[in-house]
Protein backbone atom coordinates (compact mmCIF):
# COMPACT_ATOMS: atom_id res chain seq x y z
CA UNK A 1 0.00 0.00 0.00
CA UNK A 2 2.73 2.37 1.05
CA UNK A 3 4.63 1.69 -2.18
CA UNK A 4 1.57 2.43 -4.30
CA UNK A 5 1.06 5.74 -2.51
CA UNK A 6 4.68 6.75 -3.05
CA UNK A 7 4.43 5.82 -6.73
CA UNK A 8 1.32 7.95 -7.07
CA UNK A 9 2.98 10.94 -5.37
CA UNK A 10 6.05 10.64 -7.58
CA UNK A 11 4.02 10.52 -10.83
CA UNK A 12 1.94 13.43 -9.58
CA UNK A 13 5.08 15.47 -8.91
CA UNK A 14 6.47 14.59 -12.35
CA UNK A 15 3.30 15.77 -14.06
CA UNK A 16 3.28 19.08 -12.19
CA UNK A 17 6.83 19.93 -13.21
CA UNK A 18 6.17 20.92 -16.85
CA UNK A 19 3.24 23.08 -15.69
CA UNK A 20 5.55 25.05 -13.41
CA UNK A 21 8.09 25.59 -16.17
CA UNK A 22 5.44 27.00 -18.57
CA UNK A 23 4.35 29.39 -15.83
CA UNK A 24 7.89 30.68 -15.61
CA UNK A 25 7.89 31.23 -19.38
CA UNK A 26 4.58 33.11 -19.15
CA UNK A 27 5.97 35.49 -16.58
CA UNK A 28 8.71 36.46 -19.03
CA UNK A 29 6.16 36.95 -21.83
CA UNK A 30 3.96 39.32 -19.86
CA UNK A 31 6.77 41.39 -18.33
CA UNK A 32 6.49 44.93 -19.65
CA UNK A 33 10.18 45.56 -19.03
CA UNK A 34 9.42 48.67 -17.04
CA UNK A 35 8.00 50.49 -20.08
CA UNK A 36 4.99 52.68 -19.45
CA UNK A 37 2.35 53.04 -22.15
CA UNK A 38 -1.13 54.54 -22.31
CA UNK A 39 -2.17 51.53 -20.22
CA UNK A 40 0.22 52.64 -17.46
CA UNK A 41 3.01 50.33 -16.29
CA UNK A 42 0.81 47.31 -15.67
CA UNK A 43 1.95 43.81 -16.71
CA UNK A 44 0.61 42.74 -20.06
CA UNK A 45 -1.72 40.10 -18.64
CA UNK A 46 -3.36 42.31 -16.04
CA UNK A 47 -6.13 44.69 -16.85
CA UNK A 48 -5.66 48.13 -15.40
CA UNK A 49 -8.65 49.65 -13.62
CA UNK A 50 -10.54 51.61 -16.23
CA UNK A 51 -10.58 55.40 -16.06
CA UNK A 52 -13.94 56.92 -15.20
CA UNK A 53 -15.93 57.52 -18.38
CA UNK A 54 -15.75 61.06 -19.71
CA UNK A 55 -18.94 63.08 -19.85
CA UNK A 56 -20.04 64.01 -23.35
CA UNK A 57 -20.73 67.70 -23.78
CA UNK A 58 -24.47 68.15 -23.58
CA UNK A 59 -25.23 70.91 -26.00
CA UNK A 60 -23.24 73.82 -27.43
CA UNK A 61 -22.85 75.83 -30.59
CA UNK A 62 -20.99 74.33 -33.59
CA UNK A 63 -17.24 73.71 -33.16
CA UNK A 64 -14.86 75.33 -35.67
CA UNK A 65 -12.92 72.99 -37.92
CA UNK A 66 -9.15 72.54 -37.62
CA UNK A 67 -8.41 71.56 -41.21
CA UNK A 68 -10.05 71.61 -44.59
CA UNK A 69 -12.26 68.55 -45.15
CA UNK A 70 -12.45 67.79 -41.44
CA UNK A 71 -15.75 66.05 -40.67
CA UNK A 72 -17.47 68.57 -38.35
CA UNK A 73 -17.52 67.46 -34.69
CA UNK A 74 -20.84 66.78 -32.98
CA UNK A 75 -21.52 69.55 -30.43
CA UNK A 76 -24.21 67.60 -28.54
CA UNK A 77 -24.98 64.24 -26.91
CA UNK A 78 -26.09 61.36 -29.10
CA UNK A 79 -26.95 58.77 -26.48
CA UNK A 80 -29.46 56.24 -27.84
CA UNK A 81 -29.85 57.98 -31.21
CA UNK A 82 -30.59 55.01 -33.43
CA UNK A 83 -28.66 54.74 -36.68
CA UNK A 84 -29.56 51.41 -38.21
CA UNK A 85 -31.07 49.80 -41.28
CA UNK A 86 -34.49 50.96 -40.06
CA UNK A 87 -33.89 54.48 -38.85
CA UNK A 88 -31.37 57.32 -38.79
CA UNK A 89 -32.04 59.80 -36.00
CA UNK A 90 -29.30 62.19 -37.20
CA UNK A 91 -31.10 62.74 -40.49
CA UNK A 92 -34.25 63.81 -38.62
CA UNK A 93 -32.50 67.16 -38.15
CA UNK A 94 -29.45 67.25 -40.42
CA UNK A 95 -30.90 65.99 -43.72
CA UNK A 96 -31.64 68.62 -46.37
CA UNK A 97 -35.33 67.98 -45.89
CA UNK A 98 -35.38 68.93 -42.19
CA UNK A 99 -32.25 71.05 -41.57
CA UNK A 100 -33.96 74.38 -42.29
CA UNK A 101 -36.98 73.70 -40.12
CA UNK A 102 -34.89 72.33 -37.25
CA UNK A 103 -32.17 74.99 -37.42
CA UNK A 104 -29.50 72.30 -37.73
CA UNK A 105 -26.35 72.14 -39.84
CA UNK A 106 -27.08 70.63 -43.24
CA UNK A 107 -25.03 67.58 -44.25
CA UNK A 108 -22.72 68.49 -47.13
CA UNK A 109 -23.47 67.70 -50.75
CA UNK A 110 -20.72 65.09 -50.73
CA UNK A 111 -23.08 62.85 -48.76
CA UNK A 112 -25.36 62.72 -51.77
CA UNK A 113 -22.64 61.57 -54.16
CA UNK A 114 -21.53 58.12 -55.18
CA UNK A 115 -17.88 57.15 -54.99
CA UNK A 116 -17.52 58.23 -58.64
CA UNK A 117 -18.96 61.68 -57.90
CA UNK A 118 -22.34 60.98 -59.44
CA UNK A 119 -25.12 62.89 -57.65
CA UNK A 120 -27.77 60.67 -56.03
CA UNK A 121 -31.36 61.44 -55.00
CA UNK A 122 -30.77 60.54 -51.35
CA UNK A 123 -27.94 60.06 -48.86
CA UNK A 124 -25.37 57.64 -50.24
CA UNK A 125 -25.22 54.33 -48.36
CA UNK A 126 -21.47 54.83 -47.86
CA UNK A 127 -22.21 58.07 -45.97
CA UNK A 128 -25.16 56.74 -43.97
CA UNK A 129 -23.40 55.82 -40.73
CA UNK A 130 -22.74 59.30 -39.36
CA UNK A 131 -20.70 58.31 -36.31
CA UNK A 132 -18.01 56.70 -38.45
CA UNK A 133 -16.61 60.19 -39.15
CA UNK A 134 -18.49 62.60 -36.88
CA UNK A 135 -17.86 62.21 -33.17
CA UNK A 136 -19.15 63.71 -29.95
CA UNK A 137 -16.79 65.67 -27.72
CA UNK A 138 -15.79 65.10 -24.12
CA UNK A 139 -14.16 67.65 -21.85
CA UNK A 140 -10.90 65.69 -21.54
CA UNK A 141 -7.20 66.56 -21.55
CA UNK A 142 -5.25 65.19 -24.57
CA UNK A 143 -3.55 61.86 -23.83
CA UNK A 144 -0.34 62.92 -25.58
CA UNK A 145 1.11 66.32 -26.41
CA UNK A 146 -0.09 67.66 -29.73
CA UNK A 147 1.56 70.46 -31.70
CA UNK A 148 -0.89 70.46 -34.58
CA UNK A 149 -1.58 73.93 -35.97
CA UNK A 150 -4.42 74.98 -38.21
CA UNK A 151 -3.67 75.97 -41.79
CA UNK A 152 -3.40 79.72 -42.32
CA UNK A 153 -6.85 80.06 -43.87
CA UNK A 154 -8.52 78.62 -40.77
CA UNK A 155 -6.46 80.45 -38.18
CA UNK B 1 -73.29 18.83 -5.99
CA UNK B 2 -75.62 18.53 -3.03
CA UNK B 3 -73.58 21.15 -1.22
CA UNK B 4 -74.07 23.63 -4.07
CA UNK B 5 -77.81 23.05 -4.33
CA UNK B 6 -78.16 23.42 -0.55
CA UNK B 7 -76.21 26.67 -0.66
CA UNK B 8 -78.36 27.93 -3.53
CA UNK B 9 -81.55 27.08 -1.66
CA UNK B 10 -80.23 28.96 1.34
CA UNK B 11 -79.56 32.02 -0.82
CA UNK B 12 -83.14 31.91 -2.20
CA UNK B 13 -84.78 31.91 1.24
CA UNK B 14 -84.98 35.05 3.36
CA UNK B 15 -82.24 34.84 5.99
CA UNK B 16 -82.82 34.71 9.73
CA UNK B 17 -79.64 36.70 10.29
CA UNK B 18 -79.97 40.30 11.37
CA UNK B 19 -79.79 42.93 8.62
CA UNK B 20 -76.63 44.31 10.17
CA UNK B 21 -74.86 40.95 9.82
CA UNK B 22 -75.93 40.61 6.17
CA UNK B 23 -74.74 44.14 5.37
CA UNK B 24 -71.52 43.44 7.27
CA UNK B 25 -70.91 40.28 5.26
CA UNK B 26 -71.58 42.15 2.03
CA UNK B 27 -69.13 44.84 3.08
CA UNK B 28 -66.35 42.38 3.93
CA UNK B 29 -67.06 40.36 0.77
CA UNK B 30 -66.88 43.59 -1.27
CA UNK B 31 -63.52 44.49 0.20
CA UNK B 32 -62.16 41.00 -0.52
CA UNK B 33 -63.46 41.06 -4.09
CA UNK B 34 -62.12 44.55 -4.79
CA UNK B 35 -58.75 43.67 -3.27
CA UNK B 36 -58.46 40.50 -5.34
CA UNK B 37 -59.53 42.34 -8.50
CA UNK B 38 -56.98 45.09 -8.04
CA UNK B 39 -54.24 42.63 -7.10
CA UNK B 40 -54.96 40.74 -10.32
CA UNK B 41 -54.88 44.03 -12.21
CA UNK B 42 -51.53 44.94 -10.69
CA UNK B 43 -50.12 41.48 -11.46
CA UNK B 44 -50.85 41.98 -15.16
CA UNK B 45 -48.99 45.31 -14.94
CA UNK B 46 -45.74 43.84 -13.70
CA UNK B 47 -42.59 43.66 -15.79
CA UNK B 48 -42.36 39.89 -15.33
CA UNK B 49 -45.88 39.44 -16.72
CA UNK B 50 -45.08 41.54 -19.83
CA UNK B 51 -41.83 39.66 -20.38
CA UNK B 52 -43.60 36.31 -20.36
CA UNK B 53 -44.74 37.05 -23.94
CA UNK B 54 -42.75 40.14 -25.04
CA UNK B 55 -39.30 39.16 -23.85
CA UNK B 56 -37.28 40.45 -26.84
CA UNK B 57 -38.80 43.93 -26.47
CA UNK B 58 -38.41 43.98 -22.71
CA UNK B 59 -34.70 43.32 -23.25
CA UNK B 60 -34.40 46.33 -25.57
CA UNK B 61 -35.25 48.82 -22.84
CA UNK B 62 -32.23 47.79 -20.78
CA UNK B 63 -29.79 50.14 -22.50
CA UNK B 64 -32.11 53.12 -22.43
CA UNK B 65 -32.44 55.88 -19.87
CA UNK B 66 -35.83 54.64 -18.71
CA UNK B 67 -34.17 51.47 -17.39
CA UNK B 68 -30.78 52.60 -16.13
CA UNK B 69 -29.86 56.16 -15.20
CA UNK B 70 -28.00 58.32 -12.69
CA UNK B 71 -30.73 58.55 -10.05
CA UNK B 72 -32.31 55.11 -10.32
CA UNK B 73 -35.84 56.32 -11.02
CA UNK B 74 -37.36 53.81 -13.44
CA UNK B 75 -40.30 53.36 -15.72
CA UNK B 76 -41.57 49.84 -16.37
CA UNK B 77 -43.66 48.67 -19.36
CA UNK B 78 -47.03 49.50 -17.83
CA UNK B 79 -45.98 53.03 -16.86
CA UNK B 80 -45.96 53.92 -20.57
CA UNK B 81 -48.27 51.36 -22.14
CA UNK B 82 -51.18 51.22 -19.67
CA UNK B 83 -53.16 54.37 -18.75
CA UNK B 84 -52.98 55.23 -15.05
CA UNK B 85 -56.47 56.67 -14.86
CA UNK B 86 -58.78 53.86 -13.65
CA UNK B 87 -61.52 53.96 -16.33
CA UNK B 88 -59.00 54.24 -19.18
CA UNK B 89 -56.99 51.43 -17.64
CA UNK B 90 -60.00 49.07 -17.68
CA UNK B 91 -60.70 49.99 -21.34
CA UNK B 92 -57.10 49.23 -22.27
CA UNK B 93 -57.14 45.94 -20.35
CA UNK B 94 -60.25 44.82 -22.23
CA UNK B 95 -58.58 45.76 -25.53
CA UNK B 96 -55.56 43.75 -24.45
CA UNK B 97 -57.65 40.59 -24.32
CA UNK B 98 -57.75 40.76 -28.14
CA UNK B 99 -53.95 40.99 -28.13
CA UNK B 100 -53.78 37.87 -25.93
CA UNK B 101 -55.86 36.12 -28.61
CA UNK B 102 -53.40 37.26 -31.31
CA UNK B 103 -50.55 35.95 -29.21
CA UNK B 104 -52.24 32.57 -28.70
CA UNK B 105 -52.82 32.37 -32.47
CA UNK B 106 -49.05 32.76 -32.86
CA UNK B 107 -49.02 36.11 -34.72
CA UNK B 108 -45.65 36.99 -33.19
CA UNK B 109 -44.50 33.53 -32.17
CA UNK B 110 -41.10 33.79 -33.87
CA UNK B 111 -38.63 36.64 -34.05
CA UNK B 112 -39.12 36.91 -37.82
CA UNK B 113 -42.88 37.20 -37.42
CA UNK B 114 -42.43 39.80 -34.70
CA UNK B 115 -40.06 41.97 -36.75
CA UNK B 116 -42.38 41.72 -39.76
CA UNK B 117 -45.27 42.94 -37.61
CA UNK B 118 -43.32 45.44 -35.57
CA UNK B 119 -44.15 48.50 -37.67
CA UNK B 120 -47.87 47.79 -37.47
CA UNK B 121 -47.67 47.44 -33.70
CA UNK B 122 -45.53 50.56 -33.30
CA UNK B 123 -47.82 52.68 -35.47
CA UNK B 124 -50.80 51.63 -33.36
CA UNK B 125 -49.07 52.56 -30.13
CA UNK B 126 -47.89 55.94 -31.50
CA UNK B 127 -51.44 56.66 -32.68
CA UNK B 128 -52.82 55.80 -29.23
CA UNK B 129 -50.35 58.14 -27.54
CA UNK B 130 -51.00 60.92 -30.03
CA UNK B 131 -54.73 60.68 -29.34
CA UNK B 132 -54.31 61.02 -25.57
CA UNK B 133 -51.69 63.80 -25.91
CA UNK B 134 -48.90 61.50 -24.67
CA UNK B 135 -50.63 61.15 -21.32
CA UNK B 136 -48.34 58.35 -20.19
CA UNK B 137 -45.26 60.55 -20.75
CA UNK B 138 -46.89 63.42 -18.93
CA UNK B 139 -47.72 61.29 -15.87
CA UNK B 140 -44.06 61.85 -14.94
CA UNK B 141 -42.80 64.57 -17.30
CA UNK B 142 -45.08 67.47 -16.42
CA UNK B 143 -44.65 70.35 -18.88
CA UNK B 144 -45.66 72.95 -16.27
CA UNK B 145 -42.63 72.05 -14.16
CA UNK B 146 -40.00 71.85 -16.91
CA UNK B 147 -37.09 74.21 -16.24
CA UNK B 148 -35.86 75.43 -19.61
CA UNK B 149 -32.68 76.79 -18.02
CA UNK B 150 -31.72 73.20 -17.20
CA UNK B 151 -32.44 71.88 -20.69
CA UNK B 152 -30.09 71.84 -23.67
CA UNK B 153 -30.45 74.48 -26.38
CA UNK B 154 -32.01 72.03 -28.78
CA UNK B 155 -34.57 70.85 -26.23
CA UNK B 156 -35.56 74.38 -25.26
CA UNK B 157 -36.06 75.31 -28.89
CA UNK B 158 -38.56 72.52 -29.50
CA UNK B 159 -40.25 72.49 -26.09
CA UNK B 160 -40.81 76.25 -25.84
CA UNK B 161 -42.42 76.42 -29.29
CA UNK B 162 -44.07 73.32 -30.71
CA UNK B 163 -44.77 71.57 -27.39
CA UNK B 164 -45.82 74.71 -25.49
CA UNK B 165 -48.31 75.69 -28.19
CA UNK B 166 -49.78 72.18 -28.24
CA UNK B 167 -48.97 71.86 -31.93
CA UNK B 168 -46.91 68.76 -31.22
CA UNK B 169 -47.05 66.17 -28.47
CA UNK B 170 -44.19 64.23 -26.86
CA UNK B 171 -44.44 61.12 -29.03
CA UNK B 172 -44.27 63.15 -32.26
CA UNK B 173 -40.51 63.51 -31.71
CA UNK B 174 -39.69 61.00 -28.96
CA UNK B 175 -40.22 57.74 -30.80
CA UNK B 176 -38.28 54.59 -29.99
CA UNK B 177 -36.97 56.02 -26.72
CA UNK B 178 -37.35 52.67 -24.97
CA UNK B 179 -37.26 50.34 -27.97
CA UNK B 180 -35.53 49.86 -31.27
CA UNK B 181 -37.38 51.38 -34.20
CA UNK B 182 -39.16 49.69 -37.10
CA UNK B 183 -38.56 50.85 -40.69
CA UNK B 184 -39.06 54.63 -40.40
CA UNK B 185 -38.82 55.54 -44.10
CA UNK B 186 -42.41 56.85 -44.42
CA UNK B 187 -42.89 58.14 -40.87
CA UNK B 188 -43.21 61.96 -40.66
CA UNK B 189 -40.05 63.57 -39.26
CA UNK B 190 -37.86 60.69 -40.32
CA UNK B 191 -35.93 59.88 -43.44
Amino acid sequence: MKQVLIALLVTGALYSLPVQSTEVANIENVNNGGVASLRGITELDTTRKADPMKRVEKDRSPIDRDYVYQPPLIPHQTRHYEVSLNANKCLSCHSWKYAGEMGATKISVTHYQSREGQVLSDVSPRRYFCLQCHVTQADAAPLVENEFKRVDSLR
Amino acid sequence: MKLVSNFWRKLCKPSNAAVGVVIGMGFVGGILFWGAFNTGMEATNSEAFCASCHEPIVNEIKETIHYSNRSGVRAICSDCHVPHNWADKIVRKVQASKEVFAFVMGNISTEEKFYARRKHLALREWQRMKENDSQECRNCHDFDFMDFSEQGQRSVKQHSTALASGEKTCVDCHKGIAHQLPDMSDVPGWQ
